[in-house]
């Protein structure tokens, strides 16, 4: 006779904070995927985890703070990295990531954005893309490709987004690179990678969002987003930095890779012997 | 060139903006995040050649969005933290205020006013943020701030922001003027051992105490309404958010929640207000007359009531050390043998405001809307009309 499999406990429990469970995240949402392969690579980092800090700003990547079981700091609209450089700065052994959305660290955190790159500050960027504003519905921001819908772009976008890779790698980041949730062993494999990568790093996580995004470009859930990924995901080799924009509406690959890993020398503090 | 000390006992010849960078390393600052802004500069620039030779860190940011979160960051990870701005940053700084306030993260903001709204008038002061200090971020909460008179006292009054920033997990706002920061004045520091320290309330367990129930980050003291803070690294797994938390600090949305910490946060510096505040009071045994003024609008108004004094007049002096709280039931009791009120301050009526709410009737005010010090005559002139002397 079979006997039931009983699980009392989850490989990650003690990463996350399973009393806060259920998650706040749609069906079909891909933060999830993204804040497990944080999960799974603060695991296996070989790093204690109390010397690993999450820091988010505001949105529903925002929330991934509040769900991992380490010092975690859910923070103001677009301020998570000039948050996380204090902490940093305070207390240099510690690993500060910042796990944030496109809205929240690409317009509103923008600035923050280009001058912690700018600094190669030593931080760790998640940055979940999920083309859109998901918490407040559905509005367009700084990365919805020109031409898609949004709540307040019932007209189609009329603006550029941000080529993300491009900004960063241009504003002197020292780690760029993207998947999407499609690449699950590649983000951890990549965060791990950030771990003992000095400097600034940046990994841009393409998810889905169908409640926000999909509803209003004919992307009814995740699985079908899930599919444009796995359909159009090429991986870069010696693509220029400007060709790497998406555009969701062409038959256009969406390159995934990494794009930027330089040696600079992280930002360090003057020290001088008093 | 200064030796490489925290403390620079000793005796100083230095402007007030010097005197609070001074104040803040004496107090133990070693982390600054700020954004240049006239006339607070000379803060910045003095910190920015002074934190290194202390094993602090200087940090410029972008903007002020980001200095003032930088500086709760740096709270977050155990150190004492500060910025320095003017109007136009502190404006900025509203949005990360009410993160600290709500975060309960010790920190200081000073302001050295200019010249406002807007851009106002850089190169010169104005004391117009007092109500922006009280009530600058949205939402209800218990803030402090100071108003110096001196370098003297800004090198002080930074010391003490320190002090009860940490006792109390609150940002506190040194709310300094362009004539304090940059006036010349002597500048006693004490010894290092004689600089007062209070320190943050911290966890009463180490980590491993917190197995099966968690680390309260939010639970406050009933003595004194203050939750004790557990810094980032330590291991103790907090969690700190701007939403509506319950005590761990887990998001919670409900209005009781809401109520029960927003009330807290007010009655935090509502309760503790006698330890928080700081008043100077000068003739007010019998006095008749009242003169109330602030930071450096403040000494013109000592002048003009030793001059009224030495002519026979029954008036005195309250200087307000602190403005927020504010030292209400102090005015009250005033109130109840003074008749006249006149309130001297260099914005149009921010803090006469206040008086007219606790002594219920109409102040004085001798207002000026910032740009040039209000000289001692419209006081003193203030002062005999209310003598009847004119």
């Amino acid at each position: 006779m079979a006997q039931a499999i009983v699980i009392d406990k989850h490989p990650l429990d003690d990463i996350m904070r399973a009393e806060r469970m259920p998650h706040i995240f749609c069906p079909g949402c891909g933060i999830g995927i993204a804040m497990r392969c944080y999960a799974q690579a603060v695991l296996e980092s070989g790093i204690p985890e109390r010397q690993h800090i999450v820091v988010s700003g505001i949105g529903c990547s925002g929330r991934v703070a509040g769900y991992m079981n380490l010092d975690s700091y859910h923070t103001t609209h677009g301020r998570g990295i000039p948050f996380a450089t204090g902490i940093k700065l305070a207390n240099p052994e510690l690993m500060v990531t910042v796990f944030s959305g496109d809205g929240d660290l690409a317009a509103i955190g923008g600035n923050h954005l280009i001058h912690a790159a700018r600094r190669n500050m030593d931080l760790k960027i998640i940055c979940v893309n999920n083309f859109n504003y998901g918490m407040t519905g559905g509005q367009f921001g700084p990365t919805t490709p020109t031409g898609a819908y949004a709540t307040t772009a019932p007209y189609g976008n009329r603006e550029q987004p941000f080529n993300l890779p491009y900004l960063l790698a241009a504003a002197g980041a020292n780690y760029v690179s993207r998947w999407t949730t499609m690449h699950v062993r590649q983000i951890t494999q990549d965060i791990l990678y950030t771990f003992t990568k000095p400097g600034f790093t940046f990994i841009e996580i393409l998810a889905a969002c169908p409640v926000g995004f999909g509803k209003s470009n004919r992307i009814p859930d995740g699985l079908e987003e899930m599919k444009l990924y796995r359909e159009r995901s090429v991986l870069a080799r010696d693509v220029p930095l400007d060709q790497l924009g998406i555009d969701l509406r062409e038959e256009r690959p969406i390159y995934v890779g990494n794009f930027v890993n330089r040696d600079v020398p992280a930002y360090a503090p003057v020290s001088i012997d008093p | 060139m200064m030796g490489g000390k925290a403390v620079l006992t000793g005796q100083h010849f230095m402007n007030g903006d010097d005197a609070c960078a001074e104040g803040a390393l004496a107090a133990g600052c070693r982390y600054f995040g700020g954004y240049p802004i006239t006339p607070s500069t000379e803060i910045a620039e003095r910190l920015a050649r002074r934190l290194p030779e202390v094993g602090g860190v200087y940090m410029q940011m972008e903007d002020e969005l980001g200095s003032i979160a930088s500086i709760l960051g740096a709270s977050a990870a155990g150190a004492r933290a500060m910025t320095a701005t003017s109007g136009p940053g502190f404006s900025l700084m509203m949005e990360n205020l009410g993160l600290g306030v709500m975060l309960e993260l010790p920190c200081v903001i000073v302001n050295i006013q200019r010249g406002s709204p807007s851009t106002g008038l850089p190169t010169m002061a104005g004391q117009s943020e007092v109500m922006q200090a009280r009530w600058g971020s949205h939402g209800d909460y218990g803030i402090v701030a100071y108003a110096p008179s001196s370098p003297q006292e800004i090198f002080d009054l930074t010391i003490l922001a320190f002090n009860v920033a940490d006792r109390y997990r609150v940002p506190v706002i040194v709310l300094g003027d362009e004539v304090i920061g940059h006036m010349v004045e002597r500048v006693t520091i004490p010894p290092a051992d004689q600089i007062p320290r209070w320190e943050r309330k911290r966890p009463a367990h180490p980590p491993e105490f917190y197995v099966h129930e968690r680390f309260k980050s939010f639970r406050a003291d009933e003595d004194n309404l203050v939750p004790p803070l557990a810094h980032a690294g330590e291991g103790y797994r907090v969690h700190f958010t701007g939403l509506t938390h319950d005590e761990i600090g887990y998001p919670e949305m409900s209005a009781e929640t809401h109520h029960e910490l927003v009330t807290r946060l007010v009655n935090k510096i509502r309760h503790n207000a006698p330890d928080i505040i700081r008043t100077e009071s000068l003739y007010l045994d019998d006095a008749q007359i009242v003169v109330i003024s602030y930071g450096c609008t403040a000494r013109s108004a000592r002048r003009a009531v030793l001059d009224a004094r030495a002519a026979g007049i029954p008036v005195g002096l309250l200087r307000l050390i602190s403005i927020w709280p504010f030292p209400e039931t102090l005015i009250q009791e005033l109130a109840q043998t003074a008749e006249t009120f006149i309130v001297a301050e260099m914005n149009l009526g921010q803090i006469r405001l206040e008086v007219e709410r606790c002594v219920r009737r109409p102040v004085r005010g001798i207002h000026h809307a910032g740009g040039a010090m209000i000289h001692p005559e419209p006081i003193l002139d203030a002062i005999r009309e209310a003598a009847g002397l004119r």
